[in-house]
């Protein structure tokens, strides 16, 4: 194969044999990681989370999925159907870096980045998935709030569809979406009774909003800062019992002189 | 298959044949990158690296640009780059101590040589006088001896004239038989 138009002496043809021996076999795992970065192939493991422990698989791209499977075989098999991309098992669990960063994200921490994998996400899935993201941890939204920050009031149970299919609940904290009367609405990620385990974990009392509801208070307002909430935005949490001022219509506090808060953004909630 | 049929696969569907362009090229890639940067744990990790970029490279490329690659040059082009870099940041590449100074035979003399372990032994000091070149004639040897890559090739990953390519190959093949000869002398004095 080679040539030697250069008729190589003999002692460099032994130079020639000995590099030639340096030829070395890649190692067994390149192809795997090369395949793991490029987020053509996955891992997975198990992480401990407040609702126990969850299944997390990531690719170079990010984390892939999050899923409250049974078992390993379960969660491998339901990967693949969704994904259709190959996915094993990670010989030494969850990267300790990717662990750390979804726990700090999830106890609230926004600066750390956790990158999330959503190919195969339409674009309107994409931007619900991406607005539940700006939701603070201790907080929840409406669904309603949810579809018209991103454009598409009337696009409530698309909202709700889209959500129900985060591919990565609690790292994109789906939890925080609520239903607009105020009951805690469904949850992905193992049942309704984690969402209420997460939202409480959080720092707010599930029952707490849902009465709230009940008793037909959408908005919070302060008769100090004359600024109308959202009930968990943290501004109206700070707010004490002389100075609170329930709305169930938005309406109803604008007119009485409360203008809407800037972090919250009531009016997106009355839209639908 | 060869690569021609590998990159109108690639051209068609990268995703799906991505794995085939790795196993194809991994073991060249590897020995490219070891012979340069002179430890394993730095090859496997520029080796992955240089076939991330060709993934990302190659996810941009038109269909026909994609079919008309010379894939062994390109390869070679883009893993030489990346160890480039990789030495920048990490200083020259790691030369074993023991250059020189080859383990002393520990096999009792009664037992029959083990050819196995001559092998690695030579193999090993080879790769130490390699590593020992100044950059220039290291990576021309490399690419035309390890890699076996023709001079034109060569010329066109390194950009350079080819007839600067063979002078390098021969100048560095010179230096390594040189620096073979004292290694012997030296231990048939110890």
């Amino acid at each position: 194969m080679t040539e030697y138009p250069e008729n190589l002496d003999p002692s460099l043809a032994r130079v020639d044999a000995a590099l030639r021996d340096l030829r070395t076999e890649a190692p067994a795992s390149l192809v795997g990681l090369t395949l793991v970065a490029v987020g053509l192939e996955d891992l997975y493991a198990q992480l401990d989370t407040v609702i126990g422990p969850v299944w997390v698989a990531w690719n170079g791209r990010g984390v892939s999925a999050v899923t409250a499977a049974a078992d390993a075989d379960a969660f491998e098999a339901g990967f693949r159907t969704d994904n259709k991309r190959p996915i094993r098992r990670a010989d030494e669990g969850i990267p300790e870096r990717l662990a750390t960063a979804i726990q700090r994200r999830l106890a609230g921490d926004r600066r750390v980045r956790v990158q999330v994998n959503l190919r195969g996400q339409t674009p309107f899935e994409k931007a619900v998935l991406r607005k539940a993201l700006e939701i603070p941890r201790g907080e929840v939204r409406p669904y309603s709030w949810v579809a018209a920050e991103i454009g598409r009031p009337a696009a409530v149970r698309a909202v709700g569809t889209a959500l129900g299919h985060n591919p990565v609940p609690l790292v994109i904290p789906c939890h925080r979406v609520v239903r607009s009367d105020g009951h805690i609405g469904q949850y992905s990620l193992g049942g309704p009774a984690n969402k209420r385990t997460l939202i409480a974990a959080e720092g707010l009392a599930p029952d707490g909003l849902e009465e709230m509801a009940r008793a037909g208070v959408r908005y919070i307002a302060s008769d100090t800062t004359h600024v109308v909430c959202l009930p968990s935005c943290h501004q109206a949490r700070r707010v004490t019992d002389r100075h609170r001022v329930p709305f169930g219509r938005l309406s109803d506090a604008v007119a009485a002189g409360f203008r809407p808060c800037r972090k919250c953004r009531p009016a997106a909630a009355v839209a639908a | 298959m060869d690569d021609q049929a590998l990159l109108s696969h690639l051209a068609r569907d990268l995703d799906a044949s991505f794995v085939a362009l790795v196993r194809a090229h991994q073991d060249r890639v590897y020995s490219i990158c070891l012979r340069l940067l002179g430890n394993t744990a730095d090859a496997e990790e520029i080796a992955q690296d240089t076939f991330i970029r060709a993934y990302r490279a190659l996810g941009t490329y038109s269909e026909d640009r994609i079919r008309a690659l010379q894939m062994r040059g390109w390869l070679a082009t883009i893993a030489i780059r990346r160890c480039r870099s990789a030495g920048a940041r990490r200083r020259a590449p790691t030369v074993p101590l023991d250059i020189g100074h080859p383990a002393l035979p520990t096999a009792p003399a009664a037992e029959t040589p083990h050819l196995h372990v001559v092998g690695q032994e030579s193999k090993r000091r080879w790769a130490s006088l390699l590593a020992g070149l100044p950059d220039r004639y290291r990576t021309a040897l490399v690419l035309r001896h390890v890699d076996d890559l023709s001079y034109a090739e060569i010329a066109e990953v390194l950009g350079k004239p080819e007839g600067t390519v063979k002078a390098q190959v021969h100048r560095g093949l010179a230096l390594l038989r040189a620096a073979h000869e004292a290694a012997e002398r030296e231990e048939s004095i110890a």
